[in-house]
């Protein structure tokens, strides 16, 4: 299936993330991270995003991540359901 | 030859620091012995006739001969309702004043504008016992302060002025209610804040004694807590303070199910000690968690009939309650936190104010710390030593303050430290601490939602906690269960430069803070 839309899952909760996925920017995969614990676990939520990619195959697209201290299973929970919505074409 | 020792608990410390002095490293909780003999005052004279009353700020200062690198004193009860710190140092920048020592009990977010005067060169020192928000931030981050800030506990601050390590030059005394000729009571006016503690040792030792009050009452201005004997001048203002940031309207127990969680499972290893019984203190710092401890050890004291002989501290209306259901025979106050608290201190004789000094100095004869058979305390971080951190977020920022951490640690029997594993996704218990308040060696054990670590030289604690089968495991169990979840947390890095030096209540250094990155 062609993806083309942009999904979100997530709050700004504590110990949640919220991360948006835009499939419709053509120009390769850009990850940005933003965490209130970045310099203890950037590279780790980082890891998180990068498996969950591969699992799903993806290869481009914007990936934005807003971190509250989420832990990894939470951060890869996220992330399949925002690449779900927009694969969906759910703009939530 | 390095600058640099190790101290006892393997924190390089400098020895010598420009504009300080010689610095003496910490060598264990018990260890230093003082020399020499406490600080005095000029002997001043006063005859009848006198008038204290002075017009405005600005006037008192030139009357207390105001000039470049003094040392002026605060004490925190208005808390972030303070006014009076930033009125102050106001007037000293518009009178072109500089290189002014802030010796402060401690500081809080509204003395954010202090940031500029630092800049200014107003104000070139702080000591304190903490600092929160964007003042903590910047003093960590951007080496605004050419000295590094001196952190200290609050039996440290009196220790320290009563030695004449700090020797206050003019101290302000923000007032809730006085007289004219200089008697502060705490307990009436807009900005009523019960005790008084911190600020009566400041009143004793300083050259010159100013006190600032909006509410004038008729001689004399009983309930007294600090007398006209120490007072030079009263300043009369509109306002001194902001009731909102001074007081709570009652301070409740936590709904937070994992603190509930957290205070249930150290009630149980309290009572597992065998130190719940008639006649016991008990004091509990601040934090959710804490104060959830007493509300479980009310219900054992209730169920078994059990009178305790004095809760001390900081006291809220939950303690006060106690008070009066007769499960402790008095309160000991340094500083009241809640309209209930202050309500009680004003009316029962069995709830009494004391100072700073009385409450936590180890260089007098005897604190009330000593006499605590329990502690609990909260913590920013512990390590695989016990050691202690509330000063530093994870992340090297000051957040926090020492407060009566290291000498109720000390001076109790039982000090459990209570927190929760993980804060966000940030470990409690790390390898090392960003920062030491407070040396393992006085840290009995530490209660997580996870499990019970004791240190291991409290073997007698740890037995019992075993038969009893409260969840005891090693505190290296403890870390490992935490980065299990979370993962390890990448080392902070912070940059060689000293912002801030910790010291013990002793006087000895235990830890330096280094310039965030």
């Amino acid at each position: 299936m062609e993806i083309t839309t942009i999904g979100r899952a997530g709050t700004l909760e504590s110990n949640d993330v919220m991360i948006t996925v835009d499939f419709t920017k053509d120009d390769g995969l850009i990850i940005e991270i933003e965490s209130i614990v970045a310099a203890q676990f950037e590279e780790q939520i980082r890891a998180a995003i990068h498996e969950v990619l591969e699992d799903m195959r993806i290869s481009k697209g914007h990936i934005q991540v807003v971190d509250k201290g989420a832990l990894d299973f939470a951060i890869k929970a996220r992330l399949k359901t925002a690449i779900k919505r927009a694969e969906g074409g759910n703009q939530s | 030859m390095s600058n640099m020792i190790k101290n006892a608990i393997n924190r390089e410390i400098p020895k010598y620091i420009e504009g300080i002095g010689e610095l003496k490293a910490f060598g264990g909780a018990f260890a230093y012995n003082p020399e020499g003999k406490k600080a005095a005052t000029k002997i001043p004279k006063t005859f009848t006739g006198k008038n204290k009353i002075i017009e405005n700020i600005k006037t008192s200062l030139e009357l207390c001969g105001i000039k470049n690198g003094m040392t002026i004193s605060f004490h925190h009860h208005f808390r972030n309702g303070d006014y009076l710190v930033n009125m102050v140092v106001e007037e000293i920048d518009k009178m072109g004043i500089r290189d002014i020592t802030l010796a402060a009990s401690s500081l809080q977010s509204i003395h954010a504008p202090l940031i500029d005067y630092i800049k200014k060169g107003v104000i070139t020192g702080i000591q304190t016992s903490g600092i929160r928000g964007k003042l903590g931030e910047v003093v960590s981050r951007e080496k605004i302060l050419d000295k590094p800030i001196i952190i200290r506990s609050h039996g440290g601050r009196p220790r320290a002025i009563e030695s004449g390590e700090t020797k206050i030059d003019i101290a302000f005394i923000a007032a809730p209610a006085a007289d004219a000729y200089g008697n502060v009571n705490g307990v009436e006016g807009p900005t009523a804040c019960g005790a008084m503690g911190y600020a009566m040792t400041d009143a004793e030792y300083a050259d010159k004694v100013v006190v600032v009050t909006d509410y004038l009452v008729p001689y004399p201005a009983c309930p007294i807590s600090i007398t006209q004997t120490l007072v030079d001048y009263v300043v009369v203002v509109d306002e001194i303070g902001n009731p909102k940031g001074i007081v709570s309207d009652a301070t409740r127990i936590t709904k937070n199910p994992m603190e509930l969680l957290i205070a249930q499972k150290a009630s149980e290893a309290i009572i597992t000690s065998g130190l719940i019984r008639e006649g016991f203190s008990f004091q509990a710092g601040s934090g959710g968690a804490s104060l959830g401890v007493a509300h479980f050890l009310r219900q054992k004291m209730r169920q078994e009939g059990i009178t305790g002989s004095f809760a001390a501290g900081g006291i809220t209306g939950y303690l006060v309650d106690m008070l009066e259901e007769g499960l402790f025979k008095s309160l000991l106050d340094v500083q009241c936190f809640d309209l209930k608290a202050i309500e009680s201190i004003k009316n029962n004789p069995n709830h009494m104010e004391m100072s700073a000094s009385f409450y936590a100095n180890p260089h007098n004869k005897g604190c009330v710390a000593n006499q605590l058979d329990i502690m609990v305390l909260s913590a920013t971080e512990i390590d695989l030593d016990f050691n202690v951190n509330v000063i530093t977020g994870s992340n090297g920022i000051v957040m926090g303050a020492s407060g009566g951490h290291s000498d109720t640690a000390a001076g109790s029997k039982l000090s459990i430290v209570v927190a929760p594993l993980l804060r966000g996704r940030l470990p409690i218990v790390v390898d090392e601490a960003t920062n030491v308040i407070t040396p393992g060696e006085t840290i009995d054990a530490v209660i997580t939602e996870r499990g019970i670590a004791v240190n291991p030289k409290r073997k007698d604690l740890l037995d019992l906690f075993k038969d009893a089968k409260l969840g005891v495991m090693s505190i290296y169990d403890l870390k490992e269960i935490a980065e299990k979840l979370v993962g390890k947390p990448r080392k902070i890095e912070t940059t060689d430069e000293i912002v801030g030096l910790i010291e013990y209540r002793d006087g000895t250094i235990i830890d330096t803070i280094r310039r965030a990155k």
